[in-house]
């Protein structure tokens, strides 16, 4: 199957208004490129609350197969609340690069 | 049947625009706003409307909510002033990015400071640049007949984009005139139902006003810029099936004693029927005086223009709003721009008048015509004159 363009090629072919006619399509938009830190979670101090998963303001957060919530780096833009929200101190901003 | 009428102008729009069976209008009643939403919120209290009254906490609400209600699919109107516009601006560019076909009565009023709700058009100049269709009524008549045109031009299928209709305010809003009052019937005829592009519901999968990436802005702001161009075409086609139901003709410039004219005014909104008795006067004095009365704003009617003015001497724009510290008034500058190519244009002089409510006399324009004849032999120092300033 051919792949689905990104973009639209020229002007002419965006929908009327920029109107989506597809669900979702903000999964696209990969907002983690971003982000100037990224949070690292220390499992061993990780008490899996979920607070960070509750805080986040992306909706990034998710529980993994082991029960630890772990940031989707698609899109976690690296704003650091799920840090500063952790108390037992599990996650760590830490920068990218 | 039409029915003459004698009514305050901004009651008879409001009449006008209950013709037309909005579904929703959202208004913020009091000041700086006119008579025209309080109207409408008693015609539907009466029950002679069925539509949506939505008394909002604010211009920005008034219009964010006709954006909600037109995206949803509803015929959706709203009207403002001043700097009620103001408070709209954050939502008014939104609107014609999204296609959403909103129309809005604007009852022209100065933007203060000093505090002042009287007349001068420096509320729809701050929204020039908006992307809105913008036309401007010279008297009553023209109010009511481009209230009911603006909805089948913002919602014609090729358009797609808001339209405000502007309205002097007090010398149009609060004066009564006589005017013709187009039927139900008639209106029903010329209006067809709103049949929008697509609508939010449930059953339809649609998200309106996504984020833009700066992959797509470039482009989404071309096809923005193309849909306001080329929304001029049905305009003319609207006005044309207007003239023919209804007698009454409109272009986006209308002329007023023309013929071998070699000094003209260009005015917009009601300065025209004034600007009409002085050039009357002039002619009468054998000056070959005439008018060109501006009726479309947005899109910026430049062939017309063109063809308006050639075989002008002489060309005095009235602007009734000041681009502080810019070349010329806003009418102006544009009209020098869309001029600049042609190899034969008129001297154009550039006169400020009547802001903020300041009387503009007959005897003004007669005086504004002399001074663009005698700006031939000896041009003027400045490119532009606030007329009638005490002192100067």
């Amino acid at each position: 199957m051919e792949k689905e363009k990104k973009w639209p090629e020229t002007w002419q072919e965006l929908n009327p208004g920029c109107m989506v006619f597809k669900p979702g399509s903000t999964r696209d938009y990969h907002t983690g490129t971003w982000r100037a830190s990224r949070p690292i979670c220390d499992t061993s101090r990780c008490i899996k609350c979920g607070v960070c998963y509750i805080f986040c303001p992306e909706g990034c957060i998710s529980q993994d197969a082991d029960g630890y919530f772990m940031a989707d780096l698609d899109y976690c833009k690296g704003c650091g609340i799920c840090a500063h929200e952790c108390w037992p101190g599990a996650i760590k901003m830490v920068e990218e690069g | 049947m039409s029915e003459r009428i004698g009514m305050e102008i901004a009651l008879a729009a409001a009449e006008a625009v209950a013709l037309c069976k909005p579904d929703v209008i959202a208004a913020y009643p009091i000041t700086p706003n006119t008579h025209i939403p309080e109207h409408l919120s008693d015609i539907v209290a009466e029950g002679r409307l069925d539509a949506d009254f939505i008394c909002v906490e604010s211009e920005h609400s008034a219009l964010s909510a006709c954006c909600g209600a037109s995206g949803a699919g509803a015929r959706a109107f709203t009207a403002t002033s001043s700097q009620g516009l103001l408070y709209m601006a954050e939502i008014v560019p939104i609107v014609p990015s999204m296609r959403l076909p909103i129309v809005m009565a604007i009852g022209n009023r100065a933007v203060s400071g000093p505090i002042n709700i009287w007349n001068d058009h420096s509320d729809i100049m701050s929204q020039r640049d908006s992307g809105w269709i913008s036309m401007f009524a010279a008297d009553g008549q023209e109010t009511i007949d481009m209230m009911i045109q603006a909805f089948k031009i913002a919602e014609h299928r090729d358009v797609m984009l808001p339209v405000n209709v502007n309205l002097d305010g007090f010398q149009l809003t609060h004066v009564v005139e006589p005017m013709m009052m187009p039927s139900q019937k008639e209106v029903d005829r010329f209006l067809p139902a709103y049949k929008p592009y697509a609508a939010v519901h449930p059953d339809n999968i649609v998200s309106m006003g996504a984020l833009g990436m700066p992959e797509i802005f470039n482009e989404a702001m071309m096809a923005k810029d193309d849909a306001l161009i080329n929304s001029k075409k049905i305009i003319l086609e609207v006005w044309k099936e207007w003239e023919d139901q209804f007698g009454r003709k409109y272009e986006p410039i209308g002329a007023y004693r023309m013929e071998g004219a070699e000094v003209a005014l260009l005015t917009m909104g009601s300065m025209g029927d004034t600007a009409e008795v002085a050039i009357d006067e002039l002619r009468e004095k054998g000056v070959k005086a005439g008018l060109l009365k501006m009726k479309l704003w947005r899109p910026f009617p430049t062939e017309e223009l063109l063809k308006a003015v050639s075989g002008l001497k002489s060309l005095a724009v009235i602007d009734r709003a000041v681009s502080f510290g810019g070349p010329s008034g806003p009418v102006c500058s544009e009209v020098k721009s869309a001029l600049y190519d042609k190899k034969e244009r008129p001297l154009i002089t550039n006169y400020i008048i009547g802001l903020g409510g300041r009387d503009v006399l007959v005897a003004d324009f007669v005086k504004i015509v002399e001074k663009a004849i005698g700006a031939q032999k000896k041009k003027p120092a400045k490119a532009y004159e606030i007329y009638g300033v005490r002192g100067s």
